[in-house]
């Protein structure tokens, strides 16, 4: 059953929020207006705007937005033509404040994200996201390190609460394949006929558009890109090379793949600092199970106390951090800092061998 | 001594049973709930405690009537019944977010609301947090803070989960309230690793840049020994950071593990917090009888 007469699938690009992630948070209002208007012309449905860790994100943990989100999104409503405006919240970090007010400044689809075990806290914000009559999309973040069948049960929690779409969301790029497919086929499965499953890819293991493919096919009516693969970590499924695999696949995107080629070369990659790379910082992430975003805040870190960006990933993915721990990472550094004063051998500790 | 009642008896009142019954000045004599099949009502009667699962309105038919109550239900719960206990004479020390009397965190205002029908306990992140964003307020000026608790998802009861707003909003407005920074901000992170993470919690405090730093620490290591006094538990695992206009402050809260596991430090500071006020409503009632 594709998503509507003229779509197989729904295609969601997420760089003006995922992406925000990898220039710490510095979008300007041009920078959103340029992009919402290149990615309308070239038919993309819809874009999502916030601040990287969502509604009201801005903050000394994940970073201050340079301009107000609020702003940006009013700029993004105002600008789009076809294309919808999403906005993303975690709660616990933003609250039904924002999402009202996401919904005065125009926003049509609201994305909830938890973490993969911890959908019954975004209850209350699918029922008043639901009440404004905004369109639900749920996020079960970092759906690695939850089983298939655990998985469902979280997405019906989110499904009841008046969610119309739950995606499996690799936050630390770390499914492989049917690992992707497994999960979805399991959301579909458990949820009723009218909630759709999405699912949210990043590139860490280069598997991206692959993952995405398999995700469709197991039922996803929902998937994410960024275009450029603008996005943390590794950077997202780049909406434009998906875009381009669907069509020679006969999956109807809508969207019109040189337009969009055309908009990530000379719109998103002006807007980037650096094109997203798996090198080592990345590819640990992604083999660890590392929450993307954690990557310029482990650089960063790091860098202030002398340790290495790739050990205390790999410490973070044994912690079994979960998104939004971004403040343990300086504790992890500190820890490996007098670990590294006290001249004790490190390697063995790290071997990335057990890490979760 | 005091008479104490206990409404509620889920894992935070059975905790807070725990710790009042150490106490030299009250005197735990009831627990009520509206479960009759709750552990925590069971546990209670075996310890003595007269229980009842018909709530509030059976509480209020002894004789004598308790001279304090604690309250660890619901929000919704506290605000029906702080008239009733008014009503009675009854000082009411409510650990839900109800919030109908002041906010009370021991070492930055204890004193300042004794005396007082009715006294709220905030949230467990802001029982651990505000008194370090106070203790970096009352040296430097502090236009801004923030804090980040992290939880184990297995201490976070369904309450806290149906309204995870109320915690980052009620949390957010007393670390500016309280703590003195000019404006707050919470969050909350719920992290199910298995086994149960000890509770953390990281307070970001904007500092002027040419702040003294000395002074700050100073401040900050005395405040965690005044914690310390009433959460054995609680400790910074790690020095201040200094860092461009803000300084960090990272502690953990280990549990008394009287009735709940030691992670879950967030239910323990509540608890704690409550014994520690109960105490000291006692002392300053009880001096005014003798």
């Amino acid at each position: 059953m594709p998503y509507s007469a003229d779509l197989d699938v729904r295609v969601t690009d997420s760089c003006l929020r995922d992406g925000s992630h990898a220039i710490r948070h510095q979008f300007d209002e041009q920078q959103v207006r340029s992009i919402v208007r290149a990615l309308d012309d070239a038919g993309v449905p819809v874009i999502e705007v916030t601040h990287g860790d969502g509604l009201g994100g801005s903050s000394f943990n994940y970073g201050f937005s340079a301009v107000d989100e609020r702003v940006l999104i009013k700029a993004a409503a105002e600008t789009a033509r076809a294309i919808k405006i999403a906005c993303l919240i975690l709660p616990g970090v933003g609250t039904v404040d924002d999402i009202k007010a996401a919904r005065d400044l125009g926003v049509s689809i609201i994305r909830v994200a938890t973490h993969a075990t911890e959908a019954d806290i975004s209850r209350q914000h699918f029922g008043i996201a639901r009440d404004l009559g905004l369109e639900t999309v749920g996020f079960l973040m970092m759906a690695h390190s939850s089983p298939p069948e655990q998985l469902a049960v979280q997405a019906q929690i989110m499904a009841e609460a008046g969610c119309q779409c739950v995606y499996v969301v690799d936050s630390a790029g770390a499914l492989i394949l049917e690992q992707v497919s497994d999960r979805v086929l399991a959301l579909r499965a458990a949820l009723p006929p009218e909630v759709q499953v999405g699912f949210h890819g990043h590139q860490n293991l280069s598997l991206g558009v692959a993952n995405t493919i398999l995700a469709i096919r197991a039922g996803a009516l929902q998937v994410d890109g960024c275009t450029r693969a603008f996005g943390a970590g590794a950077g997202n499924t780049p909406t434009e090379v998906l875009a381009a695999v669907c069509e020679h696949l006969g999956i109807k995107t809508g969207i019109d793949v040189f337009a969009l080629a055309d908009a990530a070369e000379d719109v998103v990659r002006p807007a980037m600092e650096s094109e997203p790379v798996i090198d080592r910082m990345s590819l640990i992430m992604g083999y660890a199970g590392v929450y993307s975003s954690f990557l310029r805040h482990a650089e960063r870190a790091a860098r202030r106390y002398g340790v290495s960006g790739a050990e205390l990933l790999v410490r973070a993915g044994q912690r079994k951090l979960v998104g939004g721990q971004e403040d343990m990472l300086i504790g992890i550094a500190l820890e490996l800092a007098a670990e590294q004063a006290g001249e004790q051998p490190l390697t063995a500790e790290v071997s990335a061998a057990d890490a979760g | 001594m005091l008479n104490a009642a206990i409404v509620g008896s889920g894992n935070i009142a059975t905790d807070l049973l725990f710790k009042l019954r150490r106490s030299e000045r009250i005197e735990p004599r009831w627990m009520v709930g509206i479960d009759p099949d709750s552990d925590g009502l069971r546990r209670a009667a075996q310890l003595g405690v007269q229980t009842s699962a018909e709530g509030v309105g059976w509480l209020l038919r002894q004789d004598p009537l308790p001279d304090i109550v604690f309250e660890a239900t619901s929000a919704k719960a506290h605000i029906a019944n702080a008239p009733l206990f008014a009503e009675h004479n009854i000082t009411a020390v409510d650990l839900t977010p109800a919030a109908v009397g002041p906010y009370v965190v021991p070492p930055v205002n204890l004193t300042e609301h004794i005396g007082k029908p009715n006294l709220n306990l905030v949230t467990c992140g802001g029982q651990a947090t505000i008194p370090m964003v106070y203790a970096v307020s009352r040296v430097t000026e502090v236009p801004y803070a923030e804090i980040v608790a992290s939880v184990s998802s297995a201490a976070a009861g369904p309450g806290t989960r149906a309204n995870i707003d109320e915690f980052t909003r009620t949390t957010a407005g007393a670390v500016a309230k309280l703590g003195g920074a000019g404006q707050g901000k919470a969050i909350i992170i719920l992290n199910p690793a298995k086994p149960s993470v000890i509770m953390r919690d990281s307070i970001f405090v904007a500092v002027p840049r040419d702040v003294d730093q000395q002074a700050v620490v100073d401040s900050v290591r005395a405040m965690e020994a005044e914690v310390q006094e009433y959460v054995p538990g609680f400790q910074l695992t790690a020095d201040p950071q200094f860092d461009d206009g803000r300084v960090a402050i990272f502690l953990q809260v280990e549990g008394a593990g009287d009735y709940l596991p030691p992670y879950a430090g967030n239910l323990d500071i509540m608890t704690a917090a409550a014994a520690k006020v109960g105490e000291e409503i006692a002392r300053s009632l009880l001096a005014t009888a003798s």
